[in-house]
């Protein structure tokens, strides 16, 4: 299979590879996928003021899988949460010139994206609830 | 290549396999073979001067020809211990096999229509079968151990009156695993049921005898002997039993009504110059390729952690070795080994994104069966050539298990079967 040059510039030199602790209220995290289907993305991302200020994955998957989950970890840098879930897989697919047969590692790396902005307001909910039961008593 | 290259990023961990001035290190033996210069040498002069039809009797180019086909014949019959006569020559292994299946199926198909077959063979071997079970056909499509072999005992319980065929292949393409293919065929022989085996990647390579392990019906290709492509032959045993086949294509009559056509002279000539060359160097080489292999395999095991070696490592062909690589995806390291021409199963499927049924079948959860990848040692290989695929292995393994959450999380302690995956 042929990968576009910027799938094989992701793949050789990927951005943002690592991790950030799972613990920091600051910190949201996404993991989607399944080994037995051949692809896990995780991916974090860290909130200050409403901006995410850092992003990190992991993903095991084909080459196109790492370049998507590289790819949106660059794009949401700076971006205020609200503008990131706007991010659509179309948009990965279409950056990247992914053929159709992997049109579902953009899809993944949406969902790993939505994911973890999901984990990171779960995270502040319960913060804010824990605040509030704490002022309360 | 052989030295140590310049790192392009301060990212890399490995030597990044840049776009490659020299082509990449062939390593994928079991899909097909570039063909042997004596080879091509021995071809060229039945497509100019020699061009005649083997079947033209009336001329001295036709007898030039049909005399080149006879002693490809022979030589071909020699490597399996068989008679010349029982060589019908067809267009390849594909061919062959659904002469052998489909032609014995419609030729006994009043004396019974149960066929038993493997699910690791080849899809040439299956699909074949899958046709006639929309025709009315009845196959059983038996399992494979762990080892990646069939058990003898259950092709034994499997044949039942109405069986006309068992098909079970001589080694599997993907991990090269010998199956017990004498034992198969005193089995068939003491039923009474014809034995067909698919031995494409086994002829020329461990040593066939047809009356020894009483095979019937026999497939092979050139192309995977550093033969040209395109041509291939079933044997087709003429006594004790027997065998006939109803043809796939009509006309003719050539191939004695087995397979009209007019014969492919250079091809075939070709076919039998690499069946000679085979036969006569299959002991040196293949002790030379198994010390290759083996030499690669362990360096694997030793330098390479988490590794999983598929199928048998004593029943198995010299060249050929099947490893899956844990935490990491096939087709991820493939793309880094752009210095190396691997596969991640067979040629065949690679294309797709299921993983392999072979290794599913040999009892291989998905995510090994999504690691795993197929290198073939040939002829040409050398030993430089396989430490520096091991040492590109070892970087690019060690860099995408960095990448990978399935390797983080292992080291962490989780128990990947612990978790709840969402599918997708």
């Amino acid at each position: 299979m042929a990968y576009s040059e910027k799938v094989i510039d992701h793949y050789e030199n990927p951005r943002n590879v690592g991790s950030l602790d799972k613990k920091d209220p600051k910190v949201g995290t996404g993991i989607v996928g399944a080994p037995a289907c051949g692809d896990v993305m995780k991916l974090q991302i860290k909130v200050e003021d409403g901006v995410i200020v850092d992003a990190k994955f992991k993903t095991y998957g084909c080459g196109s899988a790492i370049a998507s989950s590289s790819l949106v970890t660059e794009w949401v840098k700076g971006m205020a949460v609200d503008e990131a879930t706007k991010i659509q897989n179309k948009q990965i697919a279409e950056e990247l010139s992914l053929p159709p047969v992997k049109i579902h590692c953009s899809v993944l790396a949406e969902d790993a994206i939505k994911a973890a902005i999901e984990d990171y307001q779960r995270k502040q909910q319960a913060e804010a609830s824990a605040a509030e039961e704490a002022t309360g008593s | 290549m052989t030295t140590a290259q310049p790192q392009t990023s301060d990212r890399s961990v490995g030597p990044v396999s840049k776009p490659a001035a020299e082509p990449p290190i062939y390593m994928d033996y079991a899909a097909t073979c570039p063909v042997d210069p004596r080879v091509l040498d021995a071809m060229l002069p039945y497509f100019t001067e020699k061009f005649g039809n083997a079947a033209s009797r009336t001329h001295s180019y036709g007898w030039v020809a049909e005399e080149a086909v006879e002693i490809a014949r022979e030589r071909i019959a020699g490597v399996l211990g068989a008679s010349a006569k029982e060589i019908t020559f067809t267009s390849g292994a594909t061919e062959s096999n659904n002469l052998a299946i489909k032609g014995v199926a419609e030729y006994l198909a009043d004396k019974g229509r149960h066929i038993v077959t493997c699910v690791t063979e080849h899809k040439a071997v299956l699909d074949p079968c899958k046709y006639l079970e929309r025709k009315g056909y009845d196959v059983t499509i038996l399992g494979v151990g762990a080892d990646g072999r069939v058990d003898p005992q259950a092709v034994a319980d499997a044949i039942r009156d109405d069986t006309i065929l068992v098909s079970i292949m001589f080694a599997n393409n993907e991990t090269g695993v010998v199956h017990p293919v004498a034992d198969i065929g005193r089995i068939c022989r003491e039923r009474g049921v014809l034995f067909h085996t698919d031995a494409t990647q086994a002829f020329g390579k461990i040593p066939i005898d047809v009356d020894a392990m009483r095979i019937d019906l026999l497939s092979m290709s050139a192309h995977k002997i550093y033969g040209p492509k395109g041509v291939g032959a079933l044997y087709l045993r003429r006594r004790r039993p027997r065998v006939r086949v109803v043809p796939l294509l009509h006309g003719g009559g050539h191939e004695r009504g087995n397979r009209s056509g007019t014969l492919a002279v250079p091809l075939i000539v070709g076919f039998g110059e690499a069946a000679r060359i085979a036969a006569e160097t299959m002991e040196e080489e293949s002790a030379r390729i198994l010390a290759l292999r083996e030499h690669m395999r362990r360096r694997i095991e030793d330098e390479i952690p988490e590794v999983v070696i598929n199928g048998s490592v004593e029943h198995r062909l010299p060249g050929t070795l099947n490893v899956s690589f844990k935490y990491i995806e096939g087709e991820s390291l493939i793309m880094g080994l752009r210095g190396v021409a691997v596969s991640s199963g067979s040629a065949c499927t690679s294309a797709s994104l299921e993983p392999s049924y072979v290794l599913r079948a040999m009892g291989l959860d998905d995510e090994l069966a999504h690691s795993s990848l197929r290198m073939c040692i040939g002829r040409p290989t050398t030993r430089e050539e396989v430490d520096r695929v091991v040492d590109m292995l070892k970087a690019r393994v060690e860099r995408l298990r960095e990448m990978s959450p399935l390797w983080e999380m292992v080291q962490e302690g989780i128990d990947l079967s612990s978790i709840e995956w969402t599918a997708h």
